[in-house]
């Protein structure tokens, strides 16, 4: 491949890859992101090129591979162009089906396509509840593109913004189309992005460095890395554009070694990039010389931190530092360093092309765009999704979430991390952004969303949240690593049905040393998952030091197994899979749990018949006293 | 060198640009309190002690004093109430870990008698004295911090320690929470010293 010299080559070449496409072709895309690889897409993926090959259909339809499509739920998905006929939770076995019926009749697999609750099936991708509420800036592009080959990406148009920006804009009128976009960073801070480029462009000293942080490291939080892999030009074209608006000809790319999909992606990426002359000396055949390294991390949450994240890359321990001087004024080597997070990035080569209007025409007043978030937890449809700024919880949670697993009640959802907040069903319409999240007392964060039913327990929920943090705090200052260490201990005790009169106000007083105090941002925000329930959930807390009674029936030391004699049906299974042979129970005769010698695996529960339901969990009251050994069952009529 | 005027406490204070702020409420008899602070060392902000509130246009916010550098025409308040607050706060974590000299001093001085959290003493309150005096003025690592959140811990590595160790021992007695004498013992295989100083 030899380089493009200037932007009418580029457009050239792109010509060049669409004549030789024909968009009517039928081609096979089958989603390869994490979720679906997990799945066996891979083996999905190997069956289609197979059996196309059996059918001589080879040149005929075209199979291509590409990153996440989002709707994780139902991998591995298989969409097919250009009727975009979407296949859902395709194994290998269906492929000769969808084969012969798909590819050669013309016909649709309807067992194969998505149903709505009653029975109604969508054939095309774009009806289907999950992705119609959306509005995929950013993800949308995934589908459409092989992230191993460029020419998919140039074919959507891709790197014409670099071109517009190189030839037709100059750095500053890029540099005040962004901040006019009213683009905030998705990392979670969500400061003004066009703000941070003009500090850097005006700070004094070079070089001057751009830094793409992709040190996602939220439990169940996955947007940054999907972006990575399965579309890496668009975040490597946002950063060019940036490093060419704010002087940088050296650029980082943090992203998590336990992202071993995205780093390859990446490393392809960029080898085919100066390949065509996009990256390395006069892009384009500009004057603009611009190179990025790949900085693999070594897994630490608090890397994700700006001042840590550039410590780790200058080869020592990512620790966050004083920032009274910001980094985006004194960073990576002490010289002026802007640092996005990868959504950001990917949402620059959009704002140049269609302009700072446009961008601005979506989200609320003050959070400008969409944003992506990965929906996760006790929801229906588990996945990434990318929506207006603004759009209610409710409308994430029940329209695309399609509501709550098990149809059980909602309860609260955590949103920004585990740093963000638990929000309650009262503020279910709640539009998310920015701001109102932060009222809220949780935070946009990178996006996380975590969705809990009537069957989680608050306070565990943020004994969970806190035990993580502090073992991901770089334990540096004392609020944050003293305060988390001294919570812990205290949810610990209350959860464990020790907790006094007094705990939740010196909880309180933890929570405000932790925020008012810490160092950085991991500290000041950690206590948002404790303040927030003691918001919002006080009465669980304090039916667990009160009463010791965990309303949820979650905490083990606070509940006991218990079967109800009048339901109990005999039907030794929940005596057969005790794991420690606490249950006496014989044919005819109601089956009793020794409390003793019961250790709360819930096995019992679970193994109990729905039609019977005769196993229960009791929590602060006593269990009532056994039935005699060999006491008849009353037959259910 | 330019001179920056700035009011601590209420007093006009004079100081050259590039101090502290800690730096310039001490040269005029402002006392902050500090236990990771030292003049020889680079700013290190982790006991968060020497927080103090900056007003800057009207806005204010909480600055650790060790590493804000005086600026022209700011206003700093060391002792407010919430200040007051925060540090007792702080002071009560660590003293579940250590009561030694500087601690209870300190305590004393905020009205703290015993904390209310799980007592766990001694223990190290990974200020980084030793660790930064090492480096930075030694340059020569031979004590480290490992593992992160609570889990981190100063160490002396044992081989590297042996060979690279000047035998010094100008570290033990920067030690605010009497630990390091134990951890040096640990660090060197089969070779005690008799402390530098008793009071360690």
């Amino acid at each position: 491949m030899s380089k493009l010299k200037s932007a009418a080559e580029l457009k050239k070449f792109r010509q060049t890859i669409l004549d030789g496409r024909d968009a009517g072709k039928v081609c096979v895309t089958i989603c390869l992101g994490t979720g679906c690889l997990a799945c066996k897409g891979d083996e999905v993926h190997k069956a289609f090129v197979e059996e196309i090959r059996k059918q001589g259909l080879e040149g005929k339809v075209d199979i291509r591979r590409t990153g996440c499509h989002g709707f994780c739920e139902r991998g591995p998905l298989v969409v097919i162009f250009p009727k975009e006929i979407c296949y859902l939770k395709v194994t290998p076995g269906d492929v000769p089906e969808i084969v012969e019926k798909t590819l050669i009749e013309d016909k649709v697999v309807d067992r194969l396509v998505f149903a709505d609750e009653d029975g109604r099936k969508i054939v095309h991708e774009g009806d289907i509840p999950f992705y119609k509420h959306q509005n995929r800036i950013i993800l949308g592009p995934n589908r459409l593109v092989d992230p191993g080959i460029i020419e998919d990406y140039i074919a959507l148009g891709g790197y014409s913004a670099l071109a517009k920006a190189l030839f037709v804009m100059t750095p500053v009128e890029v540099l005040d189309e962004v901040k006019k976009s009213g683009l905030r960073g998705r990392g979670g801070a969500g400061f003004p992005t066009g703000t941070k480029w003009e500090t850097t462009r005006n700070a004094p000293g070079e070089p001057k460095y751009v830094i793409v942080n992709a040190d996602e490291g939220d439990p169940g939080a996955y947007m940054n890395r999907s972006v990575l892999e399965g579309n890496p030009h668009s975040v490597l074209e946002g950063l060019i554009i940036g490093a060419y608006a704010i002087g940088s000809h050296e650029g980082f790319v943090y992203v998590r070694q336990e992202y071993p999909l995205a780093v390859a992606n990446l490393t392809t990426a960029l080898e085919q990039a100066r390949e065509l002359g996009l990256l390395g000396d006069h892009i384009l055949g500009s004057e603009f010389s611009f190179d990025v390294t790949i900085h693999r991390g070594a897994g630490a949450f608090v890397s994700g931190e700006s001042s840590a994240l550039m410590t780790a890359i200058e080869g020592r321990v990512g620790e966050p530092r004083l920032k009274y001087i910001r980094t985006a004024v004194s960073g990576l080597w002490e010289k002026p360093t802007n640092l996005n997070n990868v959504e950001t990035w990917a949402n620059v080569p959009a704002i140049i092309n269609k302009g700072a209007a446009w961008f601005n025409g979506i989200g609320t007043k003050s959070s400008k765009g969409t944003k992506i978030f990965s929906l996760v937890g006790n929801v229906k449809n588990t996945g990434l999704v990318e929506v207006p700024m603004g759009m209610t919880l409710r409308q994430v949670i029940f329209d695309i979430g399609g509501g709550i697993a098990g149809d059980k009640k909602f309860k609260a959802v955590q949103t920004g991390g585990p740093s963000g907040g638990c929000i309650p069903a009262e503020c279910l319409d709640l539009p998310v952004d920015f701001d109102e999240l932060d009222k809220a007392g949780s935070m946009m964060g990178s996006g996380g969303m975590i969705v809990m039913d009537e069957g989680t327990c608050m306070v565990d929920t943020a004994r969970y949240f806190v035990k993580f943090l502090s073992e991901e705090s770089c334990g540096k200052c004392v609020p944050c690593r003293e305060g988390l260490k001294q919570t812990l201990l205290i949810l610990d005790r209350i959860c464990s049905g020790q907790g006094r009169e007094g705990d939740l106000e010196l909880l309180e007083e933890l929570g405000e040393v932790m925020t008012e105090a810490s160092l950085c941002a991991l500290g000041t925000t950690a206590a948002n998952p404790l303040l927030s329930t003691l918001k919002y959930f006080r009465s669980e807390y304090e039916a667990h030091i009160k009463e010791k009674r965990c309303p949820a029936c979650v905490c083990k030391e606070l509940i006991r197994y218990y079967i109800e004699p009048a339901k109990c049906q005999a039907c030794l299974l929940c005596a057969k899979n005790c794991p420690t042979g606490a249950i006496t129970g014989e044919k005819g005769a109601i089956h009793v749990i020794d409390q003793a010698k019961c250790t709360k695996c819930g096995a019992c529960l679970e193994v109990c018949p729905s039609r019977f339901s005769a196993v229960i969990r009791i929590s602060g009251r006593p269990v009532p006293p056994p039935v005699a050994a060999g006491t008849p069952v009353q037959r259910r009529k | 060198m330019e001179t920056i005027k700035l009011v601590i406490d209420g007093k006009q204070v004079e100081t050259e640009r590039g101090t502290t702020l800690l730096g310039a409420a001490r040269k005029a008899g402002v006392d902050i309190p500090t236990l990771c602070h030292d003049d020889r060392l680079a700013p290190y902000g982790a006991c968060r002690l020497c927080l103090v509130e900056i007003e800057k246009n009207g806005r204010k916010r909480l600055v650790a004093s060790c590493a804000y550098l005086a600026e022209d025409g700011l206003t700093v308040r060391t002792e407010t109430e919430k200040i007051r607050k925060l540090r007792r706060m702080i002071l009560e974590l660590l003293l579940a870990e250590s009561s030694t000299g500087p601690l209870e001093s300190l305590a004393k001085k905020y009205g703290l008698e015993e904390s209310r959290f799980e007592i766990d003493r001694p223990k190290c309150i990974l200020c980084g004295l030793c660790v930064r005096y090492c480096t930075e003025v030694k340059k020569k690592n031979v004590t480290c911090f490992i593992g992160r959140g609570i889990d981190k811990e100063v160490v002396f590595l044992s081989d590297f320690s042996n060979s690279e160790c000047p035998m010094c021992r100008e570290c033990l007695p920067l030690c605010p929470s009497g630990t390091l004498y134990s951890l040096y013992l640990k660090g060197f295989s089969g070779k005690p010293e008799t402390p530098p100083n008793k009071n360690i």
